[in-house]
Order: structure tokens, then sequence, then C-alpha cells
């Protein structure tokens, strides 16, 4: 299958490894990876803030680039909501709707995409860690996406997985929310933190890098050890 | 500018989350919730079904508020009941008033309504010289404490024991209580006096069946139903939202509002009001009105894309499962119907850029939408919302931001500068982080960057496209 990269502009600018570990998987499980160059972001900054001409000109940006893309493939749940839920939305009455509502179609957020369009489970990873799972809310809750990451996890030799009680409670991040309101986003972080604590776990894993920024953020500030991988990195972390 | 609402809500929420007694305080309330709900919905044999057909109800009855408001208004008057249309708190309250100066009543026993509560109906009686005591034993701690309920279903929620103790033994000089039976037992002595004393009583609503023209009024204490029991003159308030349209509808809406309200199957008493003693009954009220109040929910039954909001029966489901609630506490709003619920429809009721920013308080989790039990599409209205509120009026100093955003995501040459930009600035980033120079320290006062990876994904590509 010819797959087309969605790298949202967080994960190309600091965490590359997320995209990079997907590329390794994807191409491992044979198919052709292409990365549309002129992709830059999605736009959702701006649509959560309410300013939606400005949301829609970065997104048509997007909509050119993946124009004769056969499937795209994205590496961050909430990026990808952005794209499969809110563009139909972002571009309701605009000429370009068809097009939106096409890219909507054949977007997929990349733990769902291996586990219901490729059927995979079992990619050979080896990553002995005591770990624990965060959902992060767009990725769970817009594209409802749960069973999906932990299947692909259940296959990675050494690793277990320890769930934590506040699994699909929101780490706080929510875009410009952490900065407009920082006080309550760190508080919500905070309890975040102590219910991944409380595992005992090493490593905090998700399928949003957004939120593993907020989780580290916090956690480094608190001087935790505990660290923080996309859930890419982890399926990809004994591939060449 | 930000408004005096933003500044307050600012302020209050800073102020509790530091508060960390409160927030242990607000998890352990809702961790027994928590428990008690699931088990009720694991009774349902498909609550997602519930829930579908909880929302069909609601639309069915939003959707044809005018047929369905007329419809009750007739079945009620049939049977002696007066029936006052107010468009505002104002004619409301007013209203009220007016049937205790004609019924010369001087104290009202008044059971929790939360429509009440948007129109400051009590504080406008006592305005008068009436005396209006709350039945409903959250109210009675809370208005015995001079504020407002702090969650729509459990409005002394936030309240520890030692909190009642000392309220009770200074309004009420009881001796010390140190158990929850005891201080029930206080609230419940001072209380039966009331009811006997009351002239005249007041209530709020559940439910408005238009098929027979009753009110529906679930409760735990009993109160309700001896506040428009015991009264010669009792009065209900009602939102026009509160209409179902066949006695049947309660068959579910009841134990859906017990289930997401607080985790039963049945709420204790359940009662329904017909109207005013019939020629023949023995007991029951003489008079009886029933309020049917618009205060502004045409506007939001006129925006189709937001209607769905009016479907809300007052569960607090989405106050239970929102992160921010339990962070900041339901004071802190400034509304009486608190986040996720209030955030939406407060604009609406109350004026949008008054109250957008709690709109914009909101990391859209999710959450609410997926517990409502009637299925409100909570936190993509606050997105509208927001939408609604930059639309109507730009933020100066954002304007430019998302200008600049938007331009400079089109210029991909100019953005794959980004990455070396970042490198070279990313020493300077840490050294100067949190500090109050420190222009990301929204972020960094609280919370640590990530470095700057040695590559961009951009530049990963590129290389591995250059040695290949």
């Amino acid at each position: 299958m010819n797959i087309s990269l969605f790298i949202p502009c967080f994960i190309d600018q600091y965490y590359p490894d997320a995209g990079i570990g997907m590329v390794k998987i994807l191409e491992k499980l044979g198919h052709r990876v292409i990365y549309p160059e002129s992709q830059t972001c999605c736009g959702q900054p701006a649509f959560n803030s309410g300013y939606w001409p400005e949301a829609r000109a970065v997104a048509e940006t997007m909509l050119d680039a993946f124009r004769d893309a056969e499937v795209v493939v994205g590496v961050s749940g909430s990026c990808g909501a952005m794209l499969k839920v809110f563009y139909p939305e972002l571009f309701a009455g605009h000429p370009r709707e068809n097009e939106a509502k096409a890219l909507a179609t054949k977007t997929h957020e990349f733990s769902s995409f291996l586990v219901n369009v490729l059927d995979v489970g079992d990619l050979g990873a080896e990553f002995p860690v005591k770990a624990t799972f965060h959902d992060g809310c767009h990725g769970r809750r817009e594209l409802g996406i749960k069973k999906e990451p932990r299947h692909l996890l259940s296959f990675v030799k050494g690793l277990e997985l320890i769930e934590m009680a506040e699994a699909e409670t929101c780490c706080g991040f929510g875009g410009t929310f952490s900065v407009k309101f920082p006080e309550i986003s760190t508080a919500m972080g905070e309890v975040k933190c102590a219910s991944i604590l409380e595992t005992g776990a090493d490593l905090v894993i998700s399928n949003d890098s957004s939120c593993l920024m907020q989780i580290q953020g916090i956690l480094d500030r608190q001087g935790k050890p505990v660290r923080s991988m996309h859930l890419a990195e982890v399926l990809s972390h004994s591939m060449k | 500018m930000s408004t005096p609402e933003a500044r307050q809500f600012h302020q209050d929420a800073e102020r509790l989350t530091h508060d960390l007694g409160h927030r242990s305080l607000i998890q352990k309330a809702l961790g027994g919730y928590y428990k008690k709900r699931d088990e009720q919905r694991d009774k349902f044999s498909d609550w997602q079904a519930a829930r579908s057909a909880a929302s069909a109800i609601k639309f069915e009855a939003v959707n044809h508020l005018d047929k369905y408001l007329v419809e009750f208004a007739e079945k009620l008057e049939a049977r002696g009941t007066k029936v006052f249309w107010a468009s505002n708190g104002a004619e409301a309250s007013e209203y009220i008033a007016s049937v205790a100066a004609n019924a010369k009543a001087r104290k009202i026993i008044k059971s929790k309504t939360m429509t009440g509560e948007e129109i400051h109906l009590g504080p406008a009686l006592e305005k008068r010289g009436l005396e209006v005591v709350e039945s409903d034993l959250g109210e009675f701690i809370v208005q015995l404490r001079e504020e407002a309920p702090y969650h729509i279903v459990f409005p002394s929620m936030h309240l520890s024991r030692g909190q009642i103790n000392e309220v009770f033994q200074k309004k009420l000089h009881s001796p010390r209580a140190d158990t929850p039976e005891e201080l029930t037992m206080i609230a419940r002595d001072h209380m039966r006096l009331k009811y006997c004393e009351a002239d005249m009583g007041i209530s709020g609503a559940n439910f408005a069946v238009a098929e027979t023209g009753h009110i529906s009024i679930t409760e735990n204490e009993g109160n309700a139903r001896l506040s428009t029991a015991l009264p010669k003159v009792v009065v209900t308030l009602l939102g026009i939202e509160k209409i179902v349209p066949k006695l049947e509808d309660l068959a579910l809406l009841l134990p859906m509002l017990a289930t997401s309200g607080a985790g039963q199957a049945m709420t204790g008493y359940n009662t329904l009001i017909g109207g005013p003693r019939q020629p023949g009954e023995s007991d029951g009220p003489t008079e009886y009105h029933v309020v049917l109040m618009d205060n502004n929910r045409t506007t939001l039954l006129a925006n189709a894309e937001q209607r769905d909001a009016l479907h809300c029966i007052r569960c607090g489901a989405c106050l239970n499962v929102c992160p921010i609630f339990k962070n900041v506490g339901g004071h802190s709003y400034g509304t009486t119907y608190q986040c996720p619920i209030g955030s939406v429809i407060t604009p609406h009721l109350r004026g949008l850029q008054s109250w957008k920013h709690l709109s914009f308080a909101s990391s859209l989790c999710g959450a609410s939408t997926e517990t409502c039990p009637v299925k409100i599409d909570l936190h993509h209205h606050l997105l509208q919302n927001r939408r609604n509120a930059i639309a109507g009026k730009r933020v100066w100093w954002e304007k430019p931001i998302f200008q600049g955003f938007a331009w400079f995501m089109n210029q991909p040459a100019l953005y794959r500068l980004a990455a070396p930009m970042l490198r070279l600035a990313d020493p300077v980033i840490h050294a100067i982080r949190g500090k109050a120079f420190d222009p990301a320290r929204l972020w960094t006062g609280t919370r640590d960057l990530p470095r700057a990876p040695k590559q961009s994904f951009k530049e990963y590509w590129k290389n591995r496209h250059a040695s290949r």
C-alpha cells in the first residue's frame, strides 16, 4: 500500500522519533511510505481558539498536500481527530468541503490503522519495561481508540503493561488551554501524574505526543524518574 | 480586556487549584459516586441504547415545544392550576411574590430548584420581607452559609462535616455534632417546625408531562413532597425545556436521572403533582401555580446547532466527570449551572462576550459528552461558542498571533528554518525557563519543556533520501 505520512508540526519539531518509528514499522510491513513535504500544521491551535478562517487557511495547505494520497496515516490522535472529525466541520459550506470530507475518510490514526486496517498484532518488538498507557482524549473519544494500542503492546516481549486508575482522564494539555489556563492545566496534569506514579511503572506510553509533553513536563519538574514514549517508538524499539 | 466575570474565574480557579485539601475532598466524594453509577449503569440491559432513547424523547419535546407546552398548560388548567408564562426571571419572581402577597403569606418553605437559583428567587422574596427556608439539606446548609450551591445536584459537596457542624452551631445554636446522622437530626428538628408554619411552598420540577399535565419531582429526602403537600398555597417554577411528551417517558428518564445523578436505581421519593386539591379530596394545597419560564431558553431553541443543550435533565453527571470541575470546584464558575453544561448554556442565557471564558476553560476532553445520559454534544458546543465569540469580537492581541500563525504555516520554506532555529535557541530556552522574563512562562512556570532534538522529522526525511 502507498501510505502518506501525516507528521504534525510539534512531532516534526520536538518528537521526530515518533514519526521515524512509524516509518520503520510501516516499511517493515512492506508498505511504500510517502511523506508530502509541503505539510506543516493541521491548524488545530487556531481552530480550538475560535479562529476558524485562519485555521481554514492552514488546513487548505493540508488538503493540497494530501490531495493525491491513497491513504493518510497520522502519528497523533489529536491531530488525526482534527483531520478526521473537525475538517468536515471547519469546511462545512465551503467550496472545498468535499475535499475535506475525502481527506477525513482516508485518514487514520497510526494504532487504529495497524490493527483495524492492516490487521496487524505482533511486530516482533522487544522492550523489557514496566509501562502504563495514557489514552489521549481525542484518540479515545473522537476516534474511539482504546483496545488498539493495548493489542499492539500485548505482543511486545518483556513489556509489562500496568493500567493506571485514571487512564482515560485528561492530562490537562488541551492545546492552547495549557497556556490560557496554566493553573488548571497543571492541576489536571498533577492528578494524571499521581495516577501514573501509583502504578510503579517506569515508562508511560501514549499515542499522543502532545499529552506526553504535558505529562513529561510535570514529571520532570517534580524530579520523577519516569520516562515517556510514543507508542510508535516503543513498537519500533528493537527495529533497525 | 477581559471581563470582570473572566477575572473572577481566573482568580478563583488559581486559588482552588492550589487547595489540595479541596482537591482530595472532591476526589473522595466522586470516587464513591463513580462506583455506584457504574453498578447502576450495568443494570441497564444496554446503557447506550437507553441514552439514545432518552435523547430521542427530549429531542421530540424540545423540537415541538410549542405543541407540548400548550398541551401541558391546558391539562393543568383543567384541574384548577393557575399557569403563568414568564419571559424572564424578573417576571417569574414578580408573579411568585404577587401570589405570596395575595395569600398574605409570610413564611415560605422551598424545595430545591436550580431554576429558582438561576433567577435568585430566594433573595428576591426575602427582600419583600418574606421568610424563605430551603428544605433540601444541602441547600439548607449553603443557605445558612450564605453561599450559592456548589454543584447542581450536591449543593454542599465541598463542605466537610466539621464545617457543617460549625455553621449549625453558629446559626442554629445547636450542640456539637460529629456524625452525619446527628447533623441530619439537627436539620430535621429545625425543619419540621418550618413545614408546619409555612403558608406557602415553592418547588422546582424535574419533568413536566405534557400528555397528562403532571409535574414530576424526584428527590431523596422527602422534603419536596412535604413542601408541596403541606402549605395551602404552592408554586412550582420550571424552565420551559423540562417538558416530556408522555407519562411513560418517565419510566426511562427517572431511572436514568437517578443513575447519572447519584448512582441510584431510583431516587428515594418520586412525586407527581397534577394540580390543587380536587373536590372530595382531603389534603393538598388549595391553590397551585405553575410558572413556565423562558429566561433566554428560546435563544438557545432558535440555535439549531446547539439546541440539544435544552435536552439537559440537570443530572450533574457531566460535572462529576469533568477534570476541570474537580480541580476548580463549583463556585469558581460564578454561574448557577457549572461546567460543562454551564459553560455551554450560560453564554446563551447571560451573554456570550461576558461568559465566553468558560468555553475556553476546557481541554475539550469529551468526558462530559461521553457520560451525558441525553447525549448533548457538550464539548463540541464549547468549540462552537469559541468560534462565535471570536467571530463576534476578536481578541486584539490574539488576532495578529493567529494571522501570523496562518501565514507562517503556509510558508513551507520558512517553516523548514524552524528546526535549526529551535536548536539554536534551545540552550537559552532552558536557561531562562520559568524565570520572570521567560516568554514561555505560562508553560514553563509549572512544567519543563522537551529539549530540541538533533534533527526534525523533515530533516530526517531529507537526509534519508540524500543518503540513499
